[in-house]
């Protein structure tokens, strides 16, 4: 199955005439016919010297902070002191991830980690697909772009205003608790009520991601033949089928191929989302992977063991994810690109 | 199947844009008309959806102009109006001095993210003709799926000495390899041919790139110059890591220390006056550091519908078939579809 990247309108007479051009990473038309390749490779070098003027800064930049950093690694076989610095401190071999596996707070950043992704998966996953749906089924153009206008909005909020806004509209001092306080329940305070805290992360990433999380499903619904539709509605299918039996049909290979990538992404949840509440909640409830690494490390001073930590989980990390693309391909979902 | 070719296809002539405009909506004559209740049941969903999306911004910005007792009074609208909040936090105190650090650094930080976005995007285009550049397009790519963690990261920029320094804030994240290859594919869908016609005629690479490449692509300029003001705009963590000199903190940061986490603002209140309610001057802090954003959001819409943005949702989705399936390229003539 293909879907192919259309915009919500027509596509354009160049697309159309020309034809759709099928895999071309390399420049068409650009050097190639008129410049043979039979010179040897210094040469070409030395004649497209100004290209490396355009490759070498961008090229220097990724070797130094996505490179360099990885090496920095080895505090986790270390017993990293600040004072020291990386090159003099102690080794100490694999006794900082021995220390991990006794550690309970790790434990328990764990268990967060998969119960934030899990409910994750189960609520946050579906919601932009079913508000495409919905979206989809109203019929004026318009009133579809002002409500796109509307849920796209808070995608580009920050982390901090985000949690800042829903602390004046559900935290003690705002509307929620004043409507509760009049219905006799006092005090309360969904912000930093710890039992009800994993609820509050899915809503808030519902909130902000729901409507960004659409163009996707957008983009593969405006794929599907219109033809499909107009034949099932001669033949008497009403909206409610044409919806299950064509659109969302149409939906699975996108559907599936994200839903394997969230799994793949199930050690990461939102961090700086998490970092902003865990005062408020306790670590007990907020305490995930990517925080214990912050707090204990960057704060707490145990450089190596939360160095440790961050390897461990950005090698299983990396693992999963390719594992996940692996099994995309496999199940034939690698039309999407 | 090879959407992501078609990512961020130029319209050199801008003649879909200008048919959008007269798009067809409304039912199409094979649709059956709604039931009354259906539609009474959208419209109230659609409202829904609205007031719980816009409410809290709303909120937020009302109670902002209002007095303390509005606040606290649980008002859902506020029925006082003063402006104390905001002459507070525009006193010159805190929120005053990150806002324009925080205004510097989105300014510069926009436009050296888009000149060396651009630069490294052009320099990647010919990767058939360009010996090494199909090597660092992989090298690029591959750091679409790993970090090297927090700790490494904290520690470069320890050893860099720029702790406490504002390229703390812009160098790391100075490029994006996914903002690079959005613009990169852009590039590629420009007409060649007039591209090479400028070289045969002995125009540099210089001169290419800055008289024809940059003009005929400033959609995708536009577009990533947003994504870039706007994450530097919202940078916090990179702050909160980097950056302990309370004088240089981003407004982030401060909406951090002061909003979200509550702690005493008494460095805010000028002086001589009494201070406003605490609730009210954070969120004028909110207002404030929302609003740049609420201004660019608008124009950003516009592209939003064009395959820009489509495709570079998708393209987020598969950095590793992307970077293997360039390790694995060879230099194969391109396939481009013939033209009838």
């Amino acid at each position: 199955m293909s879907i192919e990247a259309r915009d919500t309108e027509a596509p354009s007479l160049e697309q159309a005439v020309a034809g759709v051009p099928e895999e071309s990473p390399t420049n068409p038309g650009a050097g190639g016919a008129s410049r043979p390749r039979t010179r040897s490779r210094w040469q070409r070098m030395k004649r497209e010297w100004q290209m490396y003027v355009f490759i070498v800064p961008g090229v220097a930049f990724f070797l130094l902070f996505a490179y360099v950093p990885l090496a920095g690694n080895v505090v986790a076989f270390q017993d990293y002191s600040a004072f020291r610095g990386v090159f003099d401190s102690q080794w100490v071999g694999l006794q900082n991830f021995a220390n991990l596996f006794t550690d309970d707070e790790v434990l328990r950043a764990v268990v967060n980690t998969l119960v934030i992704s899990f409910l994750q998966i189960v609520f946050a996953f579906p919601a932009p697909i079913i508000l495409a749906l919905f979206l989809n089924s109203l019929l004026g153009e318009r009133i579809k772009r002002i409500i796109q206008t509307v849920v796209y909005l808070p995608h580009f909020i920050s982390w901090v205003i985000v949690i800042a806004i829903w602390q004046k509209i559900l935290g003690g001092a705002g509307p929620i608790a004043q409507l509760f306080d009049m219905i006799g329940v006092e005090g309360v305070n969904l912000m930093t009520n710890p039992e009800t805290f994993k609820i509050l992360l899915v809503s808030q990433v519902i909130w902000k991601d729901v409507g960004w999380g659409t163009i996707i499903f957008f983009a593969a619904i405006s794929s599907i033949p219109t033809e499909l539709y107009e034949s099932a509605a001669t033949d008497g299918a009403g909206s409610w089928r044409r919806m299950w039996h064509i659109t969302l049909p149409g939906l699975v290979p996108v559907i599936s191929l994200l839903l394997i990538l969230t799994v793949g992404n199930v050690l990461t949840v939102g961090f700086e989302q998490l970092l902003l509440q865990q005062p408020a909640v306790g670590a007990n409830a907020a305490q995930v992977l990517d925080t214990f690494v912050y707090f204990r490390g960057i704060a707490g001073g145990d450089w190596g063991l939360s160095a440790a930590a961050g390897l461990l989980k950005g090698v299983i990390a990396t693992i999963l994810v390719i594992f996940a693309n692996r099994i995309a391909k496999r199940l034939g979902t690698g039309g999407i690109y | 199947m090879a959407v992501i070719d078609q990512i961020a296809r130029p319209d050199v002539t801008g003649r879909a844009a200008r048919r959008s405009r007269g798009a067809p909506s409304g039912r199409p004559p094979w649709m059956d008309r709604p039931s009354p209740t259906m539609q009474a049941l959208k419209v109230v969903v659609i409202a829904v959806i609205v007031l719980v999306m816009l409410y809290p911004f709303l909120y937020v910005i009302m109670f902002s102009f209002a007095d303390g007792r509005s606040v606290t009074s649980g008002q859902l609208f506020p029925t006082s109006f003063s402006t104390a909040a905001y002459e507070s936090i525009f006193a010159g105190g805190v929120v005053t001095r990150s806002l324009m650090v925080t205004a510097g650094i989105t300014i510069v930080g926009t436009l050296l993210s888009l000149l060396f976005t651009s630069m490294l995007a052009y320099g990647l285009t010919r990767t058939r003709d360009v010996p090494f550049s199909k090597g660092a397009m992989v090298l690029v790519l591959c750091t679409m799926f790993f970090g090297a963690g927090i700790i490494p990261n904290y520690l470069l920029i320890k050893e860099l000495g720029l702790l406490d320094s504002y390229w703390a804030l812009i160098l790391p994240g100075l490029i994006s390899a996914f903002n690079m290859i959005v613009m990169r594919n852009f590039f590629m869908e420009l007409p060649q041919e007039l591209l090479e016609s400028a070289r045969i005629d002995g125009a540099s690479e210089f001169r290419i790139f800055g008289s024809i490449v940059l003009p005929l692509s400033k959609a995708v300029l536009a577009v990533i110059a947003l994504f870039y003001a706007v994450g530097y705009w919202n940078s916090f963590f990179n702050a909160l890591l980097y950056i302990n000199d309370t004088t240089k903190w981003p407004i982030q940061l401060v909406l951090n220390q002061y909003v979200v986490q509550g702690n005493a603002m008494s460095d805010l209140q000028a002086p001589d006056r009494p201070a406003p309610p605490a609730q009210t001057v954070q969120m004028a802090i909110v207002v404030v550091a929302t609003v740049p954003i609420l201004i660019v959001y608008p124009f950003a819409q516009r592209f939003f519908t064009k395959g820009v943005l489509t495709g570079a949702i998708k393209l987020s989705l598969i950095p590793i078939r992307r970077c293997r399936r360039y390790s694995s390229q060879n230099a194969e003539p391109p396939t481009k579809a013939p033209a009838p």
